[in-house]
């Protein structure tokens, strides 16, 4: 074999993650199919989003094994979408009532 | 080796690892990725500022979903398929799941057999990739045809509720639907690449005249497996919410 290099790891782990990955979809699906509803089916999807994407980005995109220089500089940017969810879901609370005040009861 | 430690730093030296390692990796007044290559750190800039188009669209769809006074068309119900004369929710969507996880275990086992220097394998489980990738176009293409002709959905309106359900749905997995298909063009070629023995002999790529080695087949990977997380978002927050 040719000398190391990139990323290097046994194929075992990428069946491995696979296999989680084909869990945790089915459990996904399991959340709609059984119509769980609630705050528990939105904990459930979320969870197992997170851990889908998780899964993903650490071992197929093998961030697992990068540098720290390289892991921040990706990952903290998407994170601080969140605090643009945070605003765009008081915007959208605010409009829903307003329009609730001035276009569906009122007239 | 202590003449090259000063002048190469990418290669050689102990760099220390953890918080310490991230600070000096930034602060060294170098290059601060230090054993990625550009190729790759481009990429993964690239799909940075991917990650922001797409976290757009489905914040814009969260916020109209939010703030209609109308009730949301159903998901579930909408995209239910009808299998021996029973509903079955979500199953052409969940399939399309299973379909593109597939091809991402079968590209991350491309990317191993490419840095291995097999070519055979690493070029055929590429075009396995590429398969499942073009099943998974196909799949949409179906439903679309399914959403549009059957259940009269549009852009601008549909019978089942607010009318901004069609604008988000055809945007977002429209856009989706682009990058897979962007990456089974990308993927037949990268796949020819490495059956040639391109990376192996050093040969100069068309576009760029550069010469190229397995490298490309992880950034190919990184592109690939990016879309698959950005179809576990849209798959969590569009279908299933």
């Amino acid at each position: 074999m040719a000398k190391a290099e990139g990323q290097q790891h046994p194929i075992g782990i990428y069946l491995k993650i696979w296999a989680w990955l084909f869990v945790l979809s089915t459990g996904s699906y399991m959340v709609d199919y059984l119509h769980i509803q609630g705050y528990l089916r939105w904990s459930l999807i979320l969870l197992f989003m997170i851990l889908k994407a998780g899964l993903i980005v650490a071992v197929f995109m093998h961030m697992l094994w990068e540098r720290l220089a390289l892991l921040y500089a990706i990952i903290v940017p998407p994170l601080l979408v969140l605090v643009f969810v945070g605003i765009m879901v008081f915007e959208s609370d605010h409009t829903f009532f307003t329009r609730l005040a001035y276009f569906v009861g009122g007239s | 080796m202590a003449g090259s430690a000063l002048t190469d730093t990418a290669h050689g030296v102990a760099r220390p690892n953890g918080m310490s390692g991230f600070v000096s990796d930034w602060s060294s007044d170098q290059r601060a990725f230090k054993n990625v290559p550009w190729g790759k750190a481009m990429m993964w800039i690239f799909l940075l500022s991917d990650t922001f188009i797409f976290s757009c669209f489905l914040l814009s769809y969260m916020t109209v979903r939010m703030s209609t006074t109308v009730p949301w068309p159903n998901p579930s119900e909408i995209f239910a398929l009808r299998i021996g004369g029973e509903d079955i929710p979500l199953i052409l969507i969940a399939i399309m799941t299973f379909i593109l996880i597939s091809s991402s275990g079968t590209m991350a086992m491309a990317v191993n057999f490419g840095y291995r220097h097999d070519r055979v394998k690493s070029a055929v489980l590429m075009l396995v990739t590429a398969l499942f990738g073009a099943t998974f176009v196909g799949m949409q293409a179906f439903e679309w045809t399914k959403l549009i002709v059957d259940e009269g959905i549009r852009p601008w309106g549909n019978p089942y509720g607010a009318a901004q359900f069609g604008s988000s749905f055809f945007m977002i997995t429209g856009f989706h639907g682009f990058h897979v298909s962007v990456g089974v063009v990308f993927l037949i070629i990268t796949a020819r690449k490495v059956l040639r023995g391109d990376f192996d002999r050093n040969t100069r790529g068309f576009f760029t005249s550069r010469k190229g080695n397995y490298e490309i087949v992880e950034i190919m990977g990184l592109y690939w497996h990016f879309v698959d997380l950005v179809w576990v978002f849209i798959f969590a927050v569009f279908y299933l919410w």
